[in-house]
């Protein structure tokens, strides 16, 4: 945490806090100071910590009437549906919740790559970002077999059977995951049982992101370094936190038009049948959150490498802080990558709608042209760009426009840091 | 910036077109009906789905089990809403197994509100094997069950036709154009004047359809009525916070900058 001074005023509260230093840890938190420039991108860290109390508050009353048993999971979740009180409701926040949350970390995510928000000195909070994006990815294909339907068994079949491709020990390790030699209900109740544990796991990982940003404090729009507290900044609380709630009702009345009017839309109709071994679905497709690297994995007609891929698809946003080799920071000044930043955006979005649609034709060639392209952009285009890019001027800080116009970033760090220095003589 | 802005904007709407027209060349497009239950306010054609409980009982019920519903459903709020006399007549015609009682043995006893709808099978195989081994399924969720739920099931009712030239179906195979795959064993369940409505109104293939299919999306969605409700006040209750909120905001940061 930052190190400056707090004392309680009350006797008591003295007391307490040179025990347990909670109140420090309060005053810390509201004093935070934040860049006065962020806009309503950086609103969805906020909204993405509603996201995940919600998942586990609605979900700890769920997993009160939900039987994790082949035979009984799917007529547990009809009886939620139709005699738990408010059961409907409860399900269909916690469902259609799985899906805001992703809708708000891919923003999030997003926000990153355009700002550059994982460039040093963040990289940690960069990283512990992605180790909390997998365990989201893990935490919501268990959830989606919980019910028990036709997508939730075959499903977790496809992806469970993935790792049968490992060689030498893959079949073993299948087996292992099962706990039997097919989907049956020792891999339910195993699944039910990681389910519950890794939204736990992502609370504390969400701990450790927070804290992490509270060392260099946020980036901003313009990505420049500023001086904590300065005129550039504004206490935590009130500011932000008013901003935040202001976004995070807006999320809420989208949040709530799913919920109440269209419960299913983004659901799959053939997770209403029971699951049958015996009857395959025509069109295997995960949810809309994991259609992009479901693309990915059908992309490549080898097994094993299709699997590295899909997993390379997601490490590879790990090293980003090495890949990307430019220095400045916010897209902003970085007209050429912004437009290649717009292409990457585009091409995530076409891999989504690939992965919904047969692996066949035309559907098989774009995804192809576009699983290429998306490492090429992390592989090629952004170590390129760093040192090919003319980067427009930085600004010297948040409240004053760009002076003498320098085109080079170094140099206008330099200035900044004179002046500062000057202003703080 | 511009430029990569309208070819990404363009990219985005003709997948959607693309999305449309692979869809639309699967199936044709549905019969189109008006329901009750859609929208912000939607509820429940009452006396619809009273008629559509009596098509399911005494048409569907032969072979199709709703297995999740129990006999007070049909006096609850927001459903067909019997009276509670009527649902407990309805459910005392049907007789089910109870037991062991005190000396060990089974018994037959008229069903209660509180009992589950009465299954026409014992069990999923005895309903596969007495349907040409095609299992009619349960139809609690069906309408949830099928892309294009209500639309969908309304139009299969009434898609029946005899197959265009070329296509030969085996004996207990119909033709319906709104079934996956054109090929459906259930033969056309409904037809003109099948049953005799209790209210009197006129038993068309159209009406009964409609009426069954209300049925079923009440009983695929029993709370819906009190889901639009809920929802209307949320969401009306969220709209004043949030401009409430606005105005706290703009006032707030007004001690910084203007512009938020």
């Amino acid at each position: 945490m930052s190190d400056h001074e707090y004392t309680p005023s009350s006797k008591f509260g003295k007391w307490f806090n040179d025990r347990l230093p909670l109140l420090t840890l309060a005053n810390h938190l509201s004093d935070y100071p934040t860049p006065k420039n962020l806009n309503y991108w950086w609103t969805f860290g906020g909204i993405l910590t509603f996201c995940l109390i919600t998942q586990i508050v609605t979900g700890l009353v769920l997993a009160m009437h939900y039987i994790a048993h082949a035979d009984m999971a799917f007529s547990s979740v009809e009886h939620i549906m139709r005699d738990v009180n408010y059961g409907w409701l409860l399900r269909y926040v916690h469902a259609n919740g799985a899906s805001m949350f992703f809708l708000a970390v891919y923003i999030h995510i997003f926000r990153s790559l355009f700002y550059g928000s994982y460039k040093s000195p963040r990289e940690i909070i960069w990283i512990l970002g992605i180790i909390i994006y997998l365990l989201m990815m893990a935490a919501a294909f268990m959830g989606y077999v919980l019910p028990w339907g036709q997508m939730s068994f075959w499903g977790a079949t496809v992806i469970t059977n993935l790792f049968s491709a490992i060689p030498l020990v893959g079949e073993s390790i299948t087996t292992w995951l099962w706990g039997g030699y097919s989907v049956d209900n020792p891999t339910l109740t195993r699944f039910f049982t990681l389910h519950y544990l890794i939204p736990f796991l992502i609370l504390g990982l969400v701990v450790l992101h927070i804290w992490a940003l509270h060392v260099p404090g946020n980036n901003n729009p313009v990505g420049i370094d500023i001086r904590k507290p300065s005129k550039d900044t504004v206490p935590f609380h009130p500011y932000i936190v008013i901003k935040d709630a202001f976004a995070l009702l807006m999320f809420c009345i989208i949040f709530a038009l799913f919920v109440f009017y269209q419960p299913n839309i983004l659901g799959h109709a053939d997770n209403y049948i029971e699951a049958n071994p015996l009857v395959t679905p025509a069109h295997i497709v995960p949810e809309w959150y994991l259609l992009p690297f479901y693309a990915i994995l059908r992309s490549v007609p080898d097994k094993l490498m299709g699997v590295v891929a899909m997993l390379s698809a997601i490490l590879i946003l790990a090293a980003l802080p090495w890949l990307d080799t430019s220095k400045v920071r916010s897209a902003v000044f970085r007209p050429l990558f912004r437009q290649f930043y717009w292409i990457l955006v585009a091409d995530v979005l076409i891999l989504g709608y690939v992965g919904a649609m047969p692996a066949e034709g035309l559907y098989l060639l774009v995804a192809r042209v576009a699983t290429a392209y998306y490492f090429a952009h992390f592989l090629i285009i952004l170590p390129v760009l760093g040192w090919k890019e003319k980067t427009t001027p930085l600004p010297l800080s948040i409240s004053e426009p760009v002076l003498g116009g320098s085109p080079n970033f170094a140099a206008a760090r330099a200035r900044s840091n004179e002046k500062l220095e000057n202003t703080v003589k | 910036m511009s430029k990569v802005k309208i070819t990404f904007f363009t990219i985005l709407v003709s997948l959607i077109f693309l999305n449309t027209s692979y869809s639309a060349e699967k199936s044709p497009p549905f019969l189109e009906t008006k329901w009750t239950f859609k929208g912000l306010f939607g509820k429940f054609d009452r006396a619809s789905l009273q008629r559509g409980y009596q098509v399911y009982t005494e048409v569907c019920a032969s072979c199709h089990s709703m297995k999740y519903l129990t006999y007070r459903n049909l006096a609850e709020k927001g459903g067909p809403e019997f009276s509670e006399a009527e649902a407990k007549a309805i459910a005392a015609s049907f007789e089910i197994t109870d037991g062991p009682n005190s000396t060990g043995e089974m018994f037959v006893r008229p069903a209660k509100l509180s009992d589950k709808f009465v299954m026409p099978y014992a069990n999923e195989q005895e309903a596969t094997a007495a349907n040409g081994g095609a299992y009619p399924p349960d139809m609690s969720v069906l309408v949830k069950a099928r892309q294009g739920g209500a639309d969908y099931i309304y139009s299969l009712l009434l898609g029946y036709s005899e197959p265009p030239e070329g296509i030969k179906l085996d004996d207990g195979v119909y033709y319906n154009k709104y079934m996956y795959g054109n090929k459906i064993k259930m033969p056309a369940p409904l037809s003109d004047d099948l049953i005799e409505y209790t209210d009197g109104t006129k038993a068309t293939a159209e009406q009964m359809s409609k009426d069954v299919t209300n049925f079923l999306m009440w009983s695929a969605e029993p709370h819906l009525e009190q889901r639009h409700k809920t929802g209307f006040r949320v969401i009306s209750y969220l709209i004043i916070l949030t401009i409430l909120v606005y105005f706290t905001m703009k006032k707030i940061w007004s001690r910084v900058e203007p512009k938020v």
